[in-house]
C-alpha cells in the first residue's frame, strides 16, 4: 500500500488519518489500495467495486460518522493508462469536524460507479455534473441527464482532449500556458 | 405575460407530452409520471421571469393553485468555470470567482486567495487577516440585504425593500474606495491586500457603521413582526434538518432548519477565532426562519466588524511572496528585483508546489469550497467550485410540491439561489 504523509500535517491531522486507516483496514483489507495526508486532508484510494460499501461504512459506522457529502468530483488523467479518470468524494463529520477524501480510478473503457444517492439526496445533481463533465455513469442513478450543459450535446467537456481555445488558432496552443 | 404561459393539457394525452426537442419536451415526458386521472395544467415558470430572479426554469405540474410536481432546468448561464480556470493562471482566477455569488463577491475571492495560500503555505499578516475579515462581513451583510429584502418584496412590502437595499449601494461605495470595482471587485491577491484602506474608505466604513444599525431595526420593526409577512412566510417551503443534511445543505438555510454548521466557528480562517459571535439557528427550516437567521447574522456581522475595527493589528498589508505578489510598480522600472518577479508572475515562470488542497469559507450562502490540484504548472491542473447554491437547490422541488405557486415563489427567494453560483 502506498502511504505518504504531507510534510506541513499536524498530529492530529495524522491521528486522523491513522484512526479511519485502522478502521478501513480492518474491514476492507487489500480493497484500500492507497493512504496519505495532503495538507489538512487524509485521503484514501479504494478499489472501484468498493466504493459504496466504504462510503457506506464511512456514513453508517458508529466510531466514524461522515453523514456529510461535501464534493463529488471528476479527474481526468489521461497520462495515467489504465485508470485514467479518478471520482473524488469528500465527507465530513460535522460533530467532530473530521474531514476525509476517498478516491477511485478507473478506466476510460470502464466508467461505470455505483451510486451514492441511496446514501445522501444530495448527491443526485452532484453526479449529473460529473456525468454532464466526465462521462462517469453513475449505476441506480434515478435521472441521469446532463444538467449544466444542453442535452444534445455530444462530448464530455471536461475530459483534457478538448482544449479550451478554438482549433482553428495556433497563436494559442497550451505550450505557451505552461502544460 | 409573455414568460408564464399556462397550457392546460391532458396528462394521458401522449401526443402533447412529446412536447419539443430539448430540456423542455423532456420535462414535459416527465411530467406524466404523474398518472391519475385528474386534469393537471402545466405551467412553465421562468427561464427569465421577474419573480425568480434570476435566470431559473421551473416546469410546474399544477392542480389550481396547487404545486402538484415541479422539475427545474438549470445551466442557462453555464461558463464552464472549472475549464476556464484549467487555462488560467492563480491570478486571473479570481475574476472567475467574482462571478459566482455575484451578491457578495469578496468572500469568493478571498475564499480563493486563500486556497491558493493554503497551497504554498503563505502566512498572511494579522492586519490584512482583519481587513479582510471587515471586507467579507460587510458583504455578508450586502449578501443577506438583497436575501431578506427580496423575500419582503415577493409578500408585497415594497416599502422595507427601498429602505434597506439603498444600503447595499453604500457598501458598494466602500469596496469601490478599496479596489475600485463596486459588483465584481476581484479584490486583494494572493498573500494579503492589494493595497491598505484608504482615507476615504475608512470614513465610509465609520459611516456604515454609524447608520446601517438604524436603517435595519427601522427594515426589521417594518417587515419581522408584520402579520401578513408572518401569515405568508411561516410553514411556508420547510426542509426539516434531516433532509437539509442529507441535500447537503450549509450556510443560513441550513442553520434555519436548526443545524448550528458555520465554517467560520468549525474551521476557523483569516483569524475569525479572534472574534466574538453568534450562529443563530432556527427551529423549522421555513422561509421565516431562513429570513430571521439572515437578519441576525446580518447584526451578528455588524459585531465582528466593530471588533475588527477596534482591534486592528498594525503591521503590512501583504506577506512577503514576491514570487505570487506583484511588486510595486514604481520599484519594477527601478529595481532589478522587482523587475524579474513582475515579469516572471505575468508569464507565469513561478513554481507552484505539486499538491490537492481543500479550502472552505463561508460565503453568502453557505460552505464555498475550493479542491484545487496543481501539478506544479502554471494552471491548476484540475480546479473544483463547491458551490452551495447548485448543491442545495437541488432540493426545490420536494420543498415545494404540496405547496402554493405563491409560497413557491417566496420559497426560492429565501433560498437565496443565485444563477451565477447555481450554473458556474
Amino acid at each position: 500500500m502506498h502511504h505518504e504523509i504531507h510534510p506541513s500535517a499536524s498530529p492530529a491531522i495524522v491521528e486522523l488519518h491513522n484512526h479511519i486507516k485502522d478502521a478501513l483496514l480492518q474491514s476492507f483489507d487489500n480493497d484500500i489500495t492507497g493512504s496519505q495526508i495532503d495538507y489538512d486532508f487524509p485521503v484514501f484510494t479504494v478499489a472501484k467495486n468498493r466504493i459504496h460499501d466504504v462510503l457506506e461504512f464511512l456514513k453508517n459506522s458508529e466510531n466514524m460518522g461522515f453523514k456529510f457529502l461535501t464534493t463529488l468530483c471528476g479527474v481526468h488523467y489521461p497520462e495515467n493508462k489504465g485508470s485514467e479518470f479518478a471520482l473524488v468524494y469528500q465527507l465530513h463529520n460535522m460533530e467532530k469536524n473530521h474531514r476525509v477524501r476517498i478516491k477511485i480510478f478507473m478506466a476510460t473503457a470502464d466508467l461505470n460507479v455505483p451510486t451514492a444517492t441511496d446514501l445522501w439526496l444530495g448527491a443526485n445533481w452532484m453526479e449529473r455534473e460529473t456525468f454532464d463533465f466526465y462521462g462517469f455513469r453513475f449505476t441506480g442513478h434515478p435521472d441521469l441527464r446532463r444538467i449544466l450543459n444542453m442535452d444534445e450535446m455530444n462530448y464530455h467537456p471536461l475530459r483534457k482532449e478538448y482544449a479550451l481555445e478554438d482549433a482553428g488558432r495556433d497563436d494559442k496552443e497550451d505550450k505557451y500556458f505552461g502544460r | 405575460m409573455p414568460d408564464a404561459t399556462i397550457k392546460k393539457i391532458n396528462i394521458s394525452d401522449d401526443k402533447i407530452m412529446k412536447g419539443t426537442s430539448g430540456n423542455i419536451g423532456q420535462t414535459f415526458a416527465t411530467a406524466s409520471q404523474v398518472t391519475d386521472q385528474k386534469d393537471y395544467s402545466i405551467l412553465n415558470l421562468g427561464p427569465t421571469h421577474p419573480a425568480t430572479h434570476g435566470i431559473f426554469q421551473n416546469i410546474l405540474t399544477m392542480d389550481g393553485e396547487i404545486i402538484v410536481k415541479a422539475e427545474p432546468t438549470i445551466g442557462y448561464i453555464h461558463r464552464a468555470f472549472e475549464k476556464l480556470a484549467e487555462r488560467r493562471p492563480y491570478n486571473q482566477i479570481t475574476p472567475i470567482t467574482d462571478r459566482l455569488n455575484y451578491c457578495s463577491s469578496p468572500i469568493n475571492n478571498m475564499g480563493w486567495h486563500m486556497t491558493v495560500e493554503k497551497l504554498i503555505g503563505c502566512e498572511v499578516p494579522k492586519r490584512a487577516q482583519y481587513l479582510r475579515v471587515i471586507i467579507m462581513e460587510l458583504s455578508r451583510i450586502a449578501d443577506h440585504i438583497v436575501c431578506d429584502t427580496v423575500i419582503a418584496v415577493d409578500t408585497g412590502a415594497m416599502t422595507g425593500f427601498l429602505y434597506l437595499f439603498q444600503w447595499r449601494e453604500k457598501i458598494y461605495e466602500i469596496f469601490e474606495e478599496i479596489c475600485g470595482a463596486r459588483l465584481t471587485t476581484n479584490i486583494g491577491r494572493i498573500g494579503g491586500m492589494e493595497r491598505d484602506f484608504n482615507e476615504k474608505a475608512w470614513s465610509r466604513i465609520h459611516a456604515f457603521m454609524k447608520e446601517f444599525p438604524k436603517a435595519l431595526t427601522e427594515f426589521d420593526k417594518l417587515v419581522t413582526r408584520n402579520r401578513i409577512f408572518m401569515d405568508r412566510t411561516i410553514n411556508c417551503g420547510a426542509i426539516s434538518a434531516e433532509n437539509a443534511l442529507a441535500y447537503s445543505f450549509t450556510g443560513p438555510n441550513l442553520r434555519a432548519a436548526g443545524v448550528d454548521y458555520d465554517v467560520r466557528v468549525m474551521s476557523p480562517y483569516s483569524s475569525y477565532e479572534d472574534f466574538d459571535f453568534i450562529i443563530p439557528v432556527g427551529t423549522n427550516g421555513d422561509t421565516y426562519d431562513r429570513y430571521m437567521v439572515r437578519m441576525e447574522e446580518m447584526w451578528q456581522s455588524m459585531r465582528i466588524i466593530e471588533q475588527a475595527i477596534k482591534n486592528l493589528p498594525d503591521g503590512p498589508f501583504h506577506a512577503e511572496v514576491p514570487e505570487f505578489y506583484l511588486p510595486p510598480k514604481e520599484d519594477v522600472y527601478s529595481k532589478m528585483e522587482a523587475l524579474i518577479y513582475q515579469f516572471k508572475i505575468v508569464m507565469g515562470e513561478t513554481d507552484v508546489p505539486k499538491g490537492e488542497v481543500y479550502h472552505a469559507v463561508e460565503g453568502g450562502n453557505g460552505e464555498l469550497g475550493f479542491y484545487l490540484i496543481s501539478d506544479g504548472g502554471r494552471t491548476p491542473y484540475r480546479l473544483h467550485m463547491r458551490r452551495p447554491c447548485f448543491i442545495y437547490y437541488q432540493a426545490y422541488p420536494s420543498m415545494i410540491e404540496g405547496g402554493m405557486l405563491s409560497d413557491a415563489i417566496l420559497t426560492m427567494s429565501s433560498m437565496n439561489v443565485i444563477a451565477g453560483e447555481l450554473d458556474a
